[in-house]
């Protein structure tokens, strides 16, 4: 035994170097990942950080060099200007009017096109018909049409319908090209739910109708968050189908926004330019910081098995 | 069996198609109505206004004889290649470490992924002031001490792409991040135990067997990722406004411009068909293979 | 009266046959269990009856009532599933209530209804929980109170204890039971566990490839069943099917099964009709022995094999023999201790109860 325990402990100390070796290597190994991370987050806050610290700046301040340093003053008036006088090309109203066109244009098309989705994905997973899959397949391409294949002749359409350049207009275009979007959502979430389910329901005398009310939108909670924040970012980030079918007045923000920051005269200003650009991006920033969870759920959605 | 079933068992029966019936009239109509319409006008010699005459490829002739076209395939050709690259691999490398068991994991990949919430506008507009050469980054650095560094890409028209490419990088990452952390989370953790205890070390672990493993979240990366590209638009217009001159022209700016601008409908629709068939050549088979394996995996 | 009778019942997908022609009728208080491997067309029969699949042909009847084209809701049934199907956003209380709402029930009944159901199956602290704050078995609890409360003329039952671990299978197993007895309704059944087929039927129908393979009380189907599929679908450890030759002896039909090593046994006093006997005399044969027909006896017995044992299985009350005999491995349900491996035994056989089945379609031979 003693004999035994002395090769026991001459063999111990190699074993208790390469313990430490490898608890060292393990800790610079942490050392490099958390630090890799921090560099990558410093790197994709910095932009924003631009944004906000420029957006409080005086303009002189800005002119005399200081980009990325903390603003020696704070002032709020280019919030003020962006929000309420800048000038677009044709007008000098500020981001408000339009701010105030795109609230108005998102939200009936977030609500539309979440409605027909949940439908639409309830039909498709729970009444299945000979074709029903066919017509899933169809929808599905409109989830990646490249919208200039379309916007010719979508156009035209709005014309004929007299809805040119109007809001309503540009609320029926993002409602028929959310749908295929938001019938994705809706058909992968009711898929995971058991079709027993419906069966029990129908044995209880549930219509077509009373399932689709009673059982099955209580439970889809979560995925009419995921596509109303999705929908909501979308048709508030757009910018190809209001630029194209809406126009002065009725343009929503981002066009604005872009109107305004390339509109040239005098000296630039930057601060202005930040502070429109912040104004356009807080209502989808804000949606991101209370409801993130979900945005990335529409997001992963994309990967269409979901 | 013919039997007479009750009205209301039959009206039941046919509720589901007719409610469904309307979304597919709506889709059929503005997408692939549209797009034939689109092809037809690119057949035809429409400029300012759609005129519904014929004349061949004609316009597919123009526009591959336009040289802005030119410019706009090979900045969509360049862009694609650094976007996909980039985004694939800076995402993936996102997801490996915040797969480690980090501690503040949940507000880095919040941070990594706001830009996705932002639109491209905003996006534009936050990195044309960052990479304005007299007050930004270089300004920054020159004012630091390093008075010979130049950074003033987006002036240079052979430069100017690449501007487009970080921002655009900057905003995607977290998306592919997020894709590639879901299906990290996917794997089963006892593979990676087994290779441990043969001795493998973390990285050939996942250059062996994790990476390969992760080749559905590959797939769905590079193709969301090269629809993204292909669409790319209100960046380009916030960012550069395919300037200098035509040197960041891409297919989607070239066919608003064509329309919108230059009064050449037929040149513009026909640049659209161009896009269309690119978009579909890539997403069609990729939409069959996955809806054909949840088919299967029924 | 509650009686179900399906009359040459068919199923199609298209081109695709899932069932053809299944008739079977049972009466008042029955508890049909129908019984087969997945993909053998019990579910759809089930949910035909149900009203939940269109009847492609012929006709199901419910309490003497043709029922093809009702839908569930008229058709007076309740159905337990097999993941329950609780309402998952509903308090147990609604899910119980539900039905009734729908059938525009009064509150003061529908009350009443739901403290009669869950009385019965103990369940009373459970009625404001959801679904997902519930355990398997109280699941199982609820969704047959929701059935309960319908006071339907047939309870339907698919599949539902096979969600549910080992020990708490038996234990709903014995509540079914319970229930069926308290209740009286006629109920049918769909398992593919021929355990609780034995256990709970009163009528078993053994089902393979859309057709009933055999329609009979569980005993019968247990002691003389149909065909060779039947014989080892029911009962664990299967009954063994020997390959063997029928000969007649002064008469009397005697089974040769060839024993590697050994003598080749001979087996008499096999029930069997002398006109089979005349036919099969001669010829290849199939013997049917459950494994708890072989006892051990002495090497002078008469009617036994005397075989080379392989293996033994100690199953805690008996043990498993594992042997050669006929060309195919056979098993034999001895008491503890009674054999040992790679000894040789003299297994006698209870003859009477033996069953022959025709070698070619695998019929049984009566």
């Amino acid at each position: 035994m003693a004999s035994n325990a002395a090769s026991l402990a001459s063999n111990s100390t190699p074993l208790a170097t390469k313990a430490a070796s490898f608890r060292r290597q393990h800790r610079i190994g942490r050392a490099v990942i958390y630090g890799s991370l921090f560099f990558m987050a410093a790197f994709y806050l910095m932009p924003l950080w631009v944004m906000i610290t420029t957006s409080v700046k005086h303009l002189d301040e800005i002119y005399a060099g200081s980009f990325i340093g903390l603003p020696q003053q704070i002032s709020f008036d280019a919030w003020r200007t962006a929000w309420s006088e800048a000038c677009n090309g044709t007008a000098c109203k500020g981001l408000k009017p339009y701010f105030i066109n795109s609230l108005l244009l998102t939200i009936p098309a977030v609500i539309m096109s979440t409605g027909i989705g949940a439908i639409n994905g309830y039909v498709i997973t729970k009444w299945r018909f000979p074709g029903s899959n066919v017509i899933f397949g169809l929808l599905l391409f409109g989830c990646f049409l490249p919208f200039q294949a379309v916007i010719l002749p979508m156009a035209q359409t709005l014309g004929i319908l007299g809805l040119a350049g109007s809001l309503p207009g540009l609320v029926l275009v993002h409602t028929v090209y959310g749908i295929a979007f938001t019938t994705l959502f809706f058909r992968n979430y009711f898929v995971s739910i058991p079709d027993e389910l419906v069966r029990a329901a129908k044995i209880d005398g549930a219509g077509f109708i009373r399932i689709f009310v009673s059982i099955m939108l209580p439970a889809a909670l979560p995925i009419i968050v995921v596509s109303c924040i999705w929908q909501f970012t979308q048709i508030w980030n757009d910018y190809l189908f209001g630029a194209s079918f809406t126009a002065g007045e009725n343009a929503p923000i981002t066009v604005a926004l872009n109107n305004i920051v390339n509109v040239s005269m005098g000296r630039k200003e930057y601060n202005v330019d930040m502070a429109a650009a912040m104004i356009a991006a807080l209502p989808t920033l804000f949606v991101y910081v209370v409801a993130g969870r979900y945005f990335v759920r529409g997001l992963t959605a994309g990967a269409v098995k979901g | 069996m013919s039997r007479s079933t009750p009205l209301s068992n039959r009206i039941e029966n046919w509720l589901p198609r007719l409610v469904l019936a309307p979304s597919l009239l709506v889709v059929l109509v503005a997408v692939y109505l549209f797009i034939c319409w689109t092809g037809w006008i690119s057949l035809s010699s429409s400029m300012i206004v759609p005129k519904y005459d014929f004349v061949g490829l004609n316009q597919y002739v123009r526009l591959w004889s336009t040289p802005r076209w030119h410019t706009a395939v090979f900045n969509l050709f360049v862009f694609s290649t650094l976007f996909l690259a980039l985004t694939t691999g800076l995402g993936l490398l996102m997801a490996i470490l915040l797969d480690q068991k980090i501690r503040v994991e949940g507000t880095l990949r919040a941070i990594f992924l706001y830009p996705m919430a932002l639109s491209f506008i905003v996006t534009g507009t936050a990195w044309k002031w960052i990479l304005n050469p007299a007050l930004g980054v270089q300004k920054v650095v020159n004012d630091l001490g390093w008075t010979s560094f130049v950074f003033d890409w987006i002036a240079q028209p052979t430069f100017a792409i690449y501007c487009v490419v970080i921002a655009a990088v900057w905003q995607s990452t977290g998306f592919a991040m997020a894709i590639f952390l879901a299906g990290l989370r996917g794997i089963d953790n006892s593979v990676i135990k087994a290779a441990q205890i043969e001795g493998a070390s973390l990285p050939l672990i996942y250059r062996t067997i994790v990476v390969p493993m992760l080749r559905p979240a590959f797939l769905s990366v590079i193709v969301l990722l090269s629809y993204i590209a292909i669409k790319s638009f209100d960046l380009i217009l916030a960012l550069t406004n395919t300037g200098p001159g035509s040197a960041t022209e891409m297919p989607s700016t070239f066919m608003y411009s064509a329309t919108f601008r230059r009064d050449q409908m037929g040149v513009g629709a026909a640049s659209a068909m161009m896009m269309l068939m690119t978009v579909a050549a890539i997403i069609v088979p990729y939409l069959y293979s996955e809806l054909k394996e949840s088919r299967d995996g029924q | 009266m509650s009686t179900l009778e399906i009359d040459r019942a068919r199923k199609l997908y298209g081109e695709l046959e899932v069932l053809k022609e299944v008739s079977i009728s049972i009466g008042t208080g029955d508890f049909l269990v129908l019984l087969g491997p997945s993909g053998c067309g019990k579910s759809t029969l089930l949910n035909m009856i149900a009203g939940l699949e269109e009847i492609s042909g012929g006709e199901i009847r419910i309490a003497g009532k043709v029922v093809n084209d009702l839908s569930p809701k008229d058709r007076d049934i309740a159905m337990v599933f097999q993941s329950y199907a609780l309402y998952p956003t509903m308090t147990v209380r609604q899910n119980i209530e539900f039905g009734m709402k729908i059938r525009r029930v009064s509150q003061a009944e529908r009350d009443k209804a739901v403290k009669t159901a869950a009385d019965l199956l103990q369940m009373t602290h459970l009625l404001d929980r959801k679904p997902s704050q519930l355990s398997g078995g109280q699941r199982q609890r609820v969704a047959m109170g929701r059935a309960i409360v319908r006071q339907p003329k047939l309870f339907l039952f698919d599949e539902p204890l096979s969600n549910l671990d080992a020990k708490l299978r038996v234990d709903m197993r014995t509540e079914i039971k319970r229930l069926h007895a308290r209740l009286g309704t006629t109920i049918v059944y769909v398992t593919h566990d021929q355990i609780e087929a034995m256990t709970l039927a009163t009528r078993v129908a053994v089902m393979k490839d859309g057709v009933v393979q055999h329609l009979d009380d569980p005993q019968s189907v247990y002691d003389r069943p149909a065909n060779v599929y039947v014989a080892k679908f029911v009962g664990s450890p299967s009954m063994n099917i020997i390959p063997a030759r029928l000969e007649v002896e002064d008469g009397r039909p005697v089974a040769a099964i060839d024993i590697p090593g050994a003598a080749t046994a001979r087996l008499s006093g096999i029930s069997l009709s002398s006109q089979a006997a005349a036919k099969y005399a001669g010829r290849s044969i199939l013997v049917g022995i459950r494994p708890e027909l072989f006892s051990v006896a002495g090497e002078q017995a008469s009617q036994a094999l005397t075989v080379n044992i392989d293996v033994v299985e100690p199953t805690g009350p008996d043990t498993l023999a594992l042997f050669q005999a006929g060309g195919v491995e056979v098993t034999a349900r001895v008491p503890p201790r009674a054999v040992a491996a790679r000894t040789s035994a003299t297994l006698a056989v209870d003859t009477g109860k033996i069953v022959l089945f025709d070698a070619d379609n695998e019929q049984r031979i009566d």
